[in-house]
């Protein structure tokens, strides 16, 4: 029962979400400070991932591959694929739940606890609007970017590892990279991220506005904002690849 | 003036305000006293919509609140200035962003217009030169006073304060207990102070609404308080050992 009334409060809060914002000049500031936060700051992090997990996709799928039969090139091309279709979508976006998504959790619930909220609303601004609308935007745009970022890093790492532990050639990989190459999967990716970075930004808006009590109940809401987020961003994932790749 | 009229309030099964009715007159600082969990503060965060009221009427200047749109609210509410508890000041914004807030959100003035406006208010509640300082470089009588700032900002018609001594030493209770009734005689503004700082009432209460088990208990003035027989008033007011012996001399000299 809490379930079906906690999603029915979620599409409310969307509802509120989704208007114009009182004043452009003051959107764009806080939508600037959200691309800030969510995006160049999120860089590092993405990064980091990227580049290793490309070199242990790599690594791994070489190491599985000791039939005759299968041309080198093939790892390259698993790990093209891999990473495009599914490590920086969606690992990548689960990553970022816990990153942005527990911040966000943390920052709204410290706002409703401290009244910083109650104050917004007194004043006359719809503070969900407010503060949510920044964020969702920011998210929607430049996740797709931090997801672009990482298919190159995850690829690079891959051609790191393998040129370095002298497995392959250069020419050999990048072969691989480009076999069977369909740009559809990058729509398919780009889609899934889009809908990912909603997915995320709305729930842990959504436990921190709703948030009950003081710095405990803080803290809890930031935990079940990354728990049912990741949740939501698995069932998604599987919805949206049913509908785009089958 | 705002008039609350049979106004109801519950939370799941428990009611919190029962049939209470009040007025708050325009130029006088309007208190609501009583125990901590008896329905004021869910009282003033009624009359501002923070809470939707059961049942019962909440007037601004003869304009429902209860009864009314979304946008409607929000016109009447930039006409509302709230001290909390807390400040509630934006932790991300410095003492002049918190103040230039509602000016930039609302009205149209110039980048100037703004700046002269938020150095008056801060001028005005003796902060000059603090425009740069974010909330968590300021002690809590400086929140008290940014957010006093921040509530006047707009030329609010209405001033509601949440608790504005709670956490302040008494001689900085006096600082803020002054400056709202400076604002409020100036400004003629219709001010709502919730407390149960007896010195506020003593200092401030033009007008005093007792409220006890969610009821309006008591009404009268910080004069009368002193002297009234209600047992509830003289459990809240005369309940440390201090106060009694005032109490003890007081009557000793009326008699």
């Amino acid at each position: 029962m809490k379930y079906i009334r906690n999603i029915g409060a979620y599409f409310i809060m969307l509802f509120w979400v989704i208007r114009k914002p009182k004043k452009m000049s003051i959107f764009w500031n806080m939508f600037m400070n959200e691309v800030q936060f969510i995006g160049i700051n999120s860089i590092p992090i993405v990064a980091l991932m990227s580049t290793f997990m490309g070199a242990v996709i790599s690594l791994q799928t070489a190491s599985n591959m000791d039939s005759p039969l299968l041309p080198a090139y093939t790892v390259g091309y698993i790990t093209q694929s891999s990473i495009i279709l599914e490590f920086s979508p969606t690992i990548i976006s689960l990553i970022l739940a816990g990153k942005v998504g527990s911040n966000i959790a943390s920052e709204i619930g410290t706002m409703r606890i401290t009244e910083q909220i109650d104050a917004l609303e007194i004043m006359g601004v719809n503070s969900i609007n407010h503060l949510m609308l920044p964020k969702i935007l920011a998210s929607v745009i430049y996740f797709p970017i931090l997801i672009v970022f990482s298919m190159f890093l995850g690829m690079f790492g891959g051609f790191l590892a393998l040129v370095i532990s002298d497995l392959q050639t250069t020419e050999t990989y990048i072969l691989g990279l480009r076999s069977w190459f369909d740009p559809y999967n990058i729509f398919y990716a780009l889609t899934k991220t889009v809908a990912f970075g909603f997915i995320i930004v709305s729930v842990a808006s959504f436990y921190g506005y709703y948030v009950k009590g003081g710095s405990l109940e803080v803290g809890k809401a930031s935990t079940k904002a990354v728990v049912i987020s990741s949740v939501v961003i698995l069932i998604a994932n599987f919805i949206i690849t049913k509908l785009m790749l089958l | 003036m705002i008039s609350v009229r049979n106004v109801n309030k519950s939370f799941g099964k428990q009611q919190v305000l029962f049939d209470v009715s009040a007025d708050f007159e325009p130029g006088r600082i309007n208190l609501i006293i009583g125990q901590s969990g008896q329905g004021k503060s869910v009282l003033a965060k009624s009359m501002v919509g923070l809470h939707e009221v059961d049942s019962g009427q909440i007037l601004f200047d003869q304009r429902d609140f209860t009864t009314m749109e979304k946008s409607e609210r929000s016109e009447i509410r930039q006409e509302i200035g709230m001290l909390f508890q807390g400040g509630a000041l934006f932790d991300s914004m410095t003492v002049e962003e918190n103040i230039k807030f509602p000016l930039s959100m609302f009205t149209k003035m110039t980048k100037k217009e703004m700046q002269d406006r938020v150095d008056f208010c801060l001028d005005r509640v003796n902060l000059q030169g603090r425009n740069a300082l974010y909330p968590s470089e300021c002690s809590g009588g400086m929140q008290k006073r940014v957010g006093i700032a921040r509530a006047i900002a707009m030329n609010p018609k209405y001033l509601f304060c949440d608790e504005p001594n709670s956490g302040l030493d008494p001689k900085t209770a006096i600082v803020i207990d002054s400056l709202i009734r400076d604002i409020t005689y100036e400004y003629g503004i219709t001010t709502i102070v919730i407390t149960h700082d007896m010195n506020s009432v003593m200092e401030i209460g033009d007008k005093v609404i007792f409220i006890h088990q969610g009821k309006k208990w008591w009404e009268g003035d910080r004069h009368s308080i002193i002297t009234t027989d209600n047992p509830e008033i003289e459990a809240f007011v005369f309940a440390s050992e201090f106060m009694k012996k005032i109490r003890v001399s007081l009557k000793a000299h009326n008699s």
